[in-house]
């Protein structure tokens, strides 16, 4: 009996092997659940590959997050896979390099916009779009990183996390009468490929693995991918709201 | 069953011509995949999975970045054979 035996759910972020999404998607599969993925535009062929090597081949739907035309459509091209969603996983974040690496200074706001509406608008968006097919006890789950905090380099992406993080709030408030859960993965530093793209995010691992009283492991993805079934799961059928810190209990020691 | 260096150069260009647009006769061993080809790392990381598909190899990313001509992919994924 799997965790997540008999779940729908859709997941977006795969983009390669070592994307955390794909090892959600890994990690649901191989407790029960069915999975779809998405992806968009020069990426799809990325995802569609990448897709291959979960233990079930899963289906992948386009969507830019910030198409309002794919937003529309998400629904009825899930709903070709499945009838219905038990669960979301928001894996969903860019920032132009502009304002990132140590250019919070010089961000310039289309930018920082782009930032927003690509790593927490689309929280909402996303929630909004899956919402018909999402039934009672179904679940939204997304990733950030402790965006109480200014951190090296991650500059307006670091902003733009604090909004994605009161977005799950609002969507947890004006969902819960829904009995839809909205929760939040803050995990430590993953070397993915998102995490790759950050201008010296060796800054950001600075001292995690030595301060974490558990330790930590940014080559690992495993305990991060982990919480996130936990929170799909029916295992956390009154929280919401929440912000689950997976990062070894960086976030809980002074020094 | 393993590939010929020729069988692979073959396959190489067709998986970055699908990728491109370019033609496969132009993707040759002395190419440079991003001065020559113009291949961004998004294309780059489909073209390496994809190649892993067809050629049954893992390339990891730690390798990519030394992988810099057509040829020294080729010669990698020729050695990288089981």
């Amino acid at each position: 009996m799997g965790l997540l035996d008999g779940k729908k759910l859709l997941v977006t972020g795969v983009l390669t092997d070592s994307s955390i999404a794909f090892h959600v998607a890994r990690l649901a599969q191989s407790e029960g659940a069915e999975v779809v993925l998405t992806s968009f535009g020069r990426q799809m062929r990325l995802t569609q590959a990448i897709a291959k090597r979960l233990p079930e081949p899963a289906p992948v739907v386009e969507l830019d997050a910030t198409s309002s035309e794919d937003l529309e459509a998400l629904a009825d091209r899930v709903r070709e896979h499945t009838g219905h969603l038990d669960g979301v996983v928001h894996s969903i974040g860019f920032a132009p390099q502009s304002v990132m690496g140590g250019n919070f200074l010089a961000g310039e706001w289309p930018d920082v916009a782009t930032a927003v509406q690509v790593s927490a608008f689309s929280l909402k968006a996303l929630t909004v779009a899956a919402q018909p097919l999402m039934v009672r006890g179904s679940a939204v789950v997304g990733l950030t990183f402790d965006a109480r905090y200014a951190w090296p380099v991650y500059d307006w992406m670091g902003v733009a996390k604090a909004a994605f993080e009161s977005t799950a709030r609002y969507l947890a408030r004006d969902l819960g009468p829904e009995g839809i859960r909205v929760n939040l993965v803050s995990a430590g530093p993953v070397r993915t490929t998102a995490a790759k793209s950050i201008p010296g995010f060796e800054a950001m691992e600075g001292g995690w693995p030595e301060r974490a009283p558990l330790g930590w492991d940014v080559r690992d993805p495993e305990p991060t991918a982990r919480a996130v079934a936990a929170l799909l799961s029916d295992w956390f059928p009154a929280t919401t709201g929440e912000i689950v810190h997976v990062d070894g209990g960086f976030h809980a020691m002074g020094l | 069953m393993a590939y010929s260096e020729q069988e692979i150069l073959t396959g190489l260009a067709e998986i970055v011509s699908e990728e491109t647009g370019l033609p496969t006769d132009s993707v040759s061993p002395e190419k440079s995949f991003t001065d020559d080809l113009d291949i961004d790392s998004l294309s780059m990381m489909t073209i390496v999975t994809l190649a892993e598909e067809k050629f049954s190899v893992r390339i990891p990313d730690d390798e990519v970045k030394n992988l810099t001509t057509v040829g020294d992919a080729v010669s990698y994924i020729n050695g990288a054979q089981g």
